[in-house]
């Protein structure tokens, strides 16, 4: 038996969406098998984790808590990765919006200014942290053609560290100096009323707040698709995505086009870190058990390439995965190992990663290599 | 015992950086053949678990035992490493996504910790550990004895792969063959070597090695099993290639070095040294250090001499070269 592979000229619409959709069945069959094998009826798991994602009371408002900042750096993520360009560096530029924004919201909120100015502020702060921390990959990559994957990679852990210190080993202004906890273990300030950002609270299941975070997540994506697809600017980069010396010649600026896909990148995970401080944590988180565990910025990669750098199908990619984590955290316990939506997660992301073969070649499998004719050698071309 | 902050930094240097080591050897043989594998702390954390759960169930003598425990890591790390191998050679996906994907399956909130939880394994002093294997008098001759006579034989053996992977590298014709794979596969190709059977050799006995590495942690270093015991070492592993220039002899004087800028932190906490700002630049020094190693590497001229594979992370498709 032979097994060829040839690429496709063409790809198919409906393949972009069967094979993701396709994907994910077939690694919950791979995944029930590893329940079933480790002693765990898979069905009742999957009931379980879908109840306590989306269907038990309060669990959808929970689920927005996580999905949030998936959407927003998933987001980052596509942004960067269109390009080609692998800005993995979202962790660490989610960890410095969040840094900016909380002394933006703890300086601004505590001198009189109106909610929705000082809202505007913690986002604009956010934007300019994580832009500026991921354009030291983008300047290193446009001017002395480093590559971006490590040096974005590990400027994660200086910003994890930075943020660390920043609380626990130096008493700086986003650490709280006053009071008795305070004496007794390093706490960091909370953010004033006014710096609190804004939710709305629906009617459903007792009432799911609708953290202002989401929404602005989903006017990124719609901000994203339209640059990308309706500009001349996306144009240009999906180009330099493509083939770095047809952009070259068509006259596209190359070293521009990095600085500014990499600072938008940042920007978005940026506003990620924003969210969480002004719409769930409400002080900065530095500790490093708590928000550098959830390693948002690595996950959200995953949702980029599930969502295939698509910004609609990040969001929602960002939902559904927002879920699992989501239902993992509730269930954890004796009957429910930690580390058991992990497992599901990778073997939902190796089972797209492989899928996207489907997307890209044809795959024929053949009793024996046949001799070559014209229409194979065009297809394989 | 008394002796200096220099000689205990160094000495638990070493130890600390046994591990990173390990791991960094691997992933260089894995970058050599032009497969980058971001995956490492993923396979280290399921060979760290797996040799762990091996010391506590096996109940044989202690050294059949650390021996058994070391070779079931490897194989656990070799089993991931082979996931990855399968999708970026055989499926052409993604390097970096492939790699990251790893360790998100793999790693402190996925496999590792699965198969960890689901044994009960965490907060159990381990049953057999690697401890030092020269006798004591050796060990308290000074600044030598509890830097070279007072590791365990995890160091020892390093040492040992260390010379192998430079001579196999160097000096033997498989070795010459994974340097043109992974500058070159489309000449390799046309010489008639397997380039996708290279590939996924090297990147299997990489994940082995990541496995041991992480053994190193959950037998010796700290000998027992948490959540994320081995925080975040692949990470600095990966960057220790690049900083050794992808040389597995400068790897060993990289990973010791790293292991002592780890080590320092805690050695001036125990002295009653104020910390401030040092733990900062301590923690942080692997990693800047590593981004500018990375700009001097990608400077023109430097890059020929110095540079990474030239096909690293690059898919090789026989039919598009």
């Amino acid at each position: 038996m032979h097994v060829r592979i040839e690429r496709r000229l063409r790809q198919p619409r409906w393949l972009a969406v069967a094979v993701p959709v396709g994907s994910v069945a077939v690694a919950l069959v791979v995944a029930a098998a590893v329940l079933g094998v480790t002693g765990h009826d898979p069905l009742t798991t999957y009931r379980l984790l879908f109840d306590a994602a989306f269907l038990n009371g309060g669990s959808l408002g929970q689920t927005l808590v996580t999905a949030t900042p998936l959407a927003f750096t998933g987001l980052a993520a596509a942004a960067a990765f269109r390009m080609r360009l692998f800005n993995i560096g979202a962790e660490g530029q989610l960890y410095v919006g969040a840094i900016t924004s909380d002394a933006a919201g703890l300086y601004l909120g505590s001198h009189g200014w109106p909610t929705a100015l000082v809202v505007a502020a913690m986002v604009a702060a956010g934007i300019a942290g994580g832009a500026a921390w991921a354009s030291i990959p983008g300047v290193l990559r446009a001017f002395f053609k480093t590559n971006e994957i490590i040096t974005s990679l590990m400027l994660n852990y200086v910003a994890g560290y930075i943020l660390t210190y920043l609380v626990f080993n130096t008493e700086s202004y986003w650490r709280e100096t006053k009071g008795f906890n305070a004496s007794v273990f390093p706490t960091s300030k909370n953010l004033p009323a006014r710096a609190v950002w804004p939710g709305w609270t629906l009617p459903a299941q007792g009432g799911i707040t609708l953290p202002l975070g989401a929404g602005i997540a989903v006017l990124v994506a719609l901000v994203l698709w339209a640059l990308y697809s309706r500009t001349r600017f996306g144009f240009e980069a999906q180009v330099l995505g493509d083939s770095e010396r047809a952009a070259r010649y068509a006259g596209v600026r190359l070293r521009r086009k990095i600085l500014a896909v990499m600072a938008i990148s940042g920007a978005i995970a940026g506003i990620g870190g924003a969210s969480q401080v002004g719409d769930f944590r409400h002080a900065l988180d530095a500790d490093p058990n708590s928000l550098q565990k959830r390693q948002y910025g690595y996950a959200g990669i995953v949702v980029a390439a599930l969502g295939r750098y698509n910004p609609f199908a990040v969001v929602l990619v960002a939902f559904l995965l927002g879920g699992l984590q989501n239902a993992g955290i509730t269930l954890e316990g004796p009957d429910f190992p930690a580390g058991l939506v992990g497992v599901i997660q990778g073997i939902i992301l190796f089972a797209a990663l492989g899928g996207e073969l489907l997307v890209r070649y044809r795959v024929r499998v053949a009793r024996r290599a046949k001799p070559e004719g014209p229409r194979a050698a065009v297809e394989a071309a | 015992m008394n002796n200096g902050l220099a000689v205990v930094v160094i000495a638990s240097g070493v130890a600390y950086g046994t591990p990173l080591l390990y791991a960094a050897l691997g992933e260089l043989l894995a970058e050599r053949s032009g497969v980058l594998n971001l995956g490492v702390e993923g396979m280290m954390l399921v060979g760290a678990v797996m040799g762990f759960w091996t010391v506590q169930r096996l109940h044989a003598d202690t050294g059949l035992t650390l021996a058994a425990a070391i070779g079931v890591a490897a194989v656990a790390g070799a089993a991931m490493a082979s996931i990855h191998a399968f999708l970026v050679i055989s499926l052409r996906a993604s390097q970096i996504v492939s790699g990251l994907a790893l360790t998100i399956f793999a790693g402190a909130a996925g496999l590792s910790s699965y198969l960890g939880n689901n044994s009960n394994l965490a907060d159990q002093p381990a049953s057999h550990t690697l401890g030092p294997v020269f006798p004591s008098a050796a060990q308290r001759w000074p600044v030598v004895g509890p830097i070279v006579f007072g590791q365990n034989a995890l160091v020892y053996a390093s040492w040992l792969c260390v010379a192998l992977v430079w001579l196999y590298l160097r000096r033997t014709r498989p070795g010459l063959n994974v340097r043109a794979v992974g500058e070159s596969p489309a000449a390799a190709d046309a010489m008639g070597i397997d380039v996708v059977r290279y590939r996924y050799a090297h990147t299997v006995v990489g994940g082995a090695f990541a496995g041991i590495a992480g053994a190193a942690f959950t037998l010796a270093i700290t000998p027992q099993w948490v959540d994320g015991i081995t925080g975040g070492a692949g990470w600095i592993a990966i960057a220790l290639v690049i900083f050794a220039f992808w040389r597995p002899e400068l790897c060993l004087l990289g990973a010791y070095f790293f292991g002592a800028l780890q080590a320092l932190a805690p050695q001036l906490q125990a002295r009653g040294i104020q910390l401030g700002p040092t733990v900062l630049w301590t923690s942080s020094l692997p990693y800047v250090m590593t981004i500018l190693v990375l700009v001097l590497v990608s400077a023109s001229g430097a890059r020929r001499r110095l540079g990474a594979p030239a096909a690293l992370g690059l898919p090789y498709v026989r039919e598009e070269r």
